[in-house]
């Protein structure tokens, strides 16, 4: 039971993160690139063997037994591993924020594609209208005002 | 313990602790940074030159972090190939650093706090002997490379930057699978015992040993450039600042280093059933990687995309060497990785070089003047029959000149020796392989496009140039060229003892029994 449940959750975001990672906007790269550092993470703890209720440490002046005591290597591997990748992801989300700054477009390519400027075009479009519609509004309710 | 039994150690923590050092210093004291790292980098190249004269001995030199034995404690190994491999990041390390020193290492911060922490990086992957630690190593110097490929920023660098990160967080993610998965088969993440268990796997975990061991290759195969893994890397080098890429030169030989360590080690001849495992791979692999480069190189407009896409070739040569799997093709094959790194990157410093008098586009027209008809049919002055060329411009030619015959290959330099090195090696055995014919043909043709490329940029610049501005070049800009053009010089001079010496190193590699003996035995 315990492997499914880890399974089925390495699984689910390792799918959710490449998914993601194949997205052409870079936040969602980011997104992407978190969730499968997620998925590693786990992946490595699995690889040391699942184990329920078992403590990573040998009790000192005993012959430790093996089935006693869960494996500590992929814990200390799995801490480097988290620290690096959040170091990284935060490196690269200095990088996302500069390239938006200065190519004005959240695109991988820095340049933005026909979807995304039409999608933008249809977000102004409707900010205008939402705009529109406010001012009528307050029209509507000014003139009610009016005695 | 003597001193000089510390030496292993010294090319990690020295950059280290000069890195942690200069950042401490203000950032308007740029000639005292510039000063440290120098004399810091000076000490780097002594340690190197240290370690390669003790390291040239039957045993590896087996350093114990904290004193632990081996497959329990963490290792750092020098033997022949990585007292190598250091020495080249010093010896280019220095190079940048004097190149930087004119200009570049003004245009943004912390230029030399980064290259000290990518020196630190690069050696310690290439010393370690721990699998988990080549992940950390290399992800400090991709951290490091991360930051210097951003250097002096502007909006084509970070885009080509942004790249270049996401496919090496990407790959980093790979490597931790792969590694996992590695030890989840053999319990074991030193190498030395890894190569011990690799050859005694049950034979239902060996599928999962060698899936462990590809998705690790996929790794080192995205960092070593090959096809179809090397779109970001000429674009990205290209965007980078040119000290910066002639430091990135060797960063695509740590792939090349990683796949000659690991993939000898585990699947060497002597590892049971899966010797070999995925040597096709390697040699079709690096073929299609040489011819990729090779087009590459035709069709390049601009001379920064030439070098990248001579990396590639040099890179798909260097794989697909690795994968015939025969000492003496190794051995040839460490020669011409010593060249073609030394080579490309006097190559990337040469260019900004000679492009500072040189107006936008007239690259371009380099590839296409000809097609567009004589374009330059106004009749020349009379007075210029005769006129001499200026002193810079002179040196500038010889050492453009000295690159493009290394990169093609050409005889008297050291990239003909390389490469005759390597054919001879290659077609020497005893049942000659389809696929070293076809590497024949694709590195004479790699010569030809090397020469075609560099010998239309070069009448362009030097012989039919209409402009008469003359670059403004320092001595101190120069200075690192010409001495990267020396060594490759000297090392046709001295092909024979550097020969002796790599091809030891080679041997060694391709007996680990050795090697496996000196960091396993406890003292």
């Amino acid at each position: 039971m315990n492997e499914l449940i880890v399974a089925l959750a390495i699984g689910v975001l390792t799918a959710s993160g490449t998914w993601l990672l194949l997205r052409p906007r870079t936040f969602q790269v980011v997104i992407g690139l978190s969730l499968l550092s997620y998925a590693v993470n786990l992946f490595i703890l699995a690889m040391g063997r699942l184990k329920v209720d078992a403590a990573p440490i040998v009790a000192a002046g005993v012959v430790p037994d093996p089935a006693a005591f869960t494996d500590p290597l992929p814990q200390a591997l799995v801490l480097t591993a988290i620290v690096i990748s959040f170091a990284m992801t935060s490196l690269l989300l200095v990088v996302l924020l500069a390239a938006r700054g200065l190519t004005g477009t959240d695109h991988v390519d820095g340049k933005m594609d026909e979807d995304q400027a039409d999608e933008d075009q249809a977000d102004e479009d409707q900010a205008d209208k939402n705009q529109a519609d406010k001012n009528q509004a307050d029209k509507n309710q000014a003139d009610a005002e009016v005695p | 313990m003597a001193w000089a039994d510390h030496l292993p150690i010294v090319p990690v923590v020295l950059p280290l602790a000069t890195g942690a050092l200069v950042l401490l210093i203000d950032e308007r004291r740029r000639a005292l940074k510039g000063l440290i790292s120098l004399v810091s980098l000076s000490v780097l190249l002594l340690a190197a030159l240290a370690l390669i004269r003790s390291v040239d001995a039957p045993e590896a030199y087996v350093y114990r972090l904290g004193d632990w034995p081996a497959p329990f404690g963490i290792v750092l190994v020098a033997d022949r190939l990585s007292a190598m491999m250091v020495l080249l990041a010093a010896i280019l390390g220095m190079a940048a650093l004097l190149f930087s020193l004119a200009r570049w290492h003004r245009a943004g911060p912390r230029f030399h706090v980064l290259l000290q922490f990518l020196l630190m990086g690069l050696n310690g992957a290439f010393l370690t002997g721990d699998l988990f630690n080549l992940f950390v190593f290399f992800e400090l110097f991709l951290a490091a490379s991360y930051g210097l490929a951003l250097h002096a920023s502007g909006p084509a660098r970070v885009r080509a930057s942004l790249h270049y990160i996401i496919v090496n967080l990407t790959a980093s993610l790979l490597f931790l699978i792969g590694a996992s998965l590695l030890y989840a088969v053999a319990g074991t993440l030193n190498m030395a015992d890894l190569a011990l268990r690799a050859a005694h796997t049950a034979p239902a975990d060996r599928v999962l040993f060698e899936i462990g061991a590809a998705i690790l290759a996929i790794v080192f195969l995205v960092k070593a450039g090959m096809w179809p893994l090397c779109f970001w890397l000429p674009s990205t080098y290209a965007a980078a600042p040119p000290p910066v890429a002639a430091m990135f030169a060797i960063l695509s030989k740590v792939g090349v280093y990683a796949v000659l360590r690991v993939w000898l080690l585990l699947f060497g001849a002597g590892s049971g059933a899966s010797a070999g495992f995925g040597a096709a791979v390697l040699v079709y692999g690096g073929l299609a990687t040489l011819t990729f480069g090779v087009i590459g190189v035709l069709a390049s407009q601009h001379l920064t995309h030439v070098a990248g896409f001579s990396l590639l070739v040099s890179a798909g040569t260097l794989l697909a060497a690795i994968g015939a799997g025969q000492a003496a093709v190794t051995g040839a094959a460490l020669y011409y990785l010593v060249v073609s790194t030394l080579a490309v990157s006097a190559l990337y410093m040469l260019i900004e070089l000679v492009e500072r008098s040189r107006g936008p586009g007239a690259d371009v027209l380099a590839v296409t003047a000809e097609a567009f008809g004589d374009v330059d049919a106004e009749p020349e002055p009379a007075e210029e029959i005769g006129l001499a060329i200026p002193g810079a411009m002179a040196l500038l030619g010889l050492s453009f000149g000295a690159c493009a015959l290394l990169l093609a290959g050409l005889p008297p330099l050291s990239g003909f020796v390389a490469k005759f090195a390597l054919l001879s090696a290659l077609l020497q055995a005893d049942s000659v392989a389809v696929s070293a014919w076809i590497m024949l043909v694709l590195l004479t043709l790699s010569g030809l496009a090397a020469t075609i490329a560099m010998g239309r940029s070069g009448v362009r610049i030097f012989w039919a140039s209409h402009q008469a501005n003359v670059p403004r070049v320092r001595l101190i800009e120069m200075a690192p060229v010409a001495l990267l053009l020396a060594l490759c010089i000297a090392l046709t001079l001295q092909a024979g003892p550097a020969m002796r010496y790599l091809q030891d190193a080679a041997n060694t590699l391709h007996t680990p029994q050795q090697y496996i003996q000196e960091v396993l035995g406890a003292r």
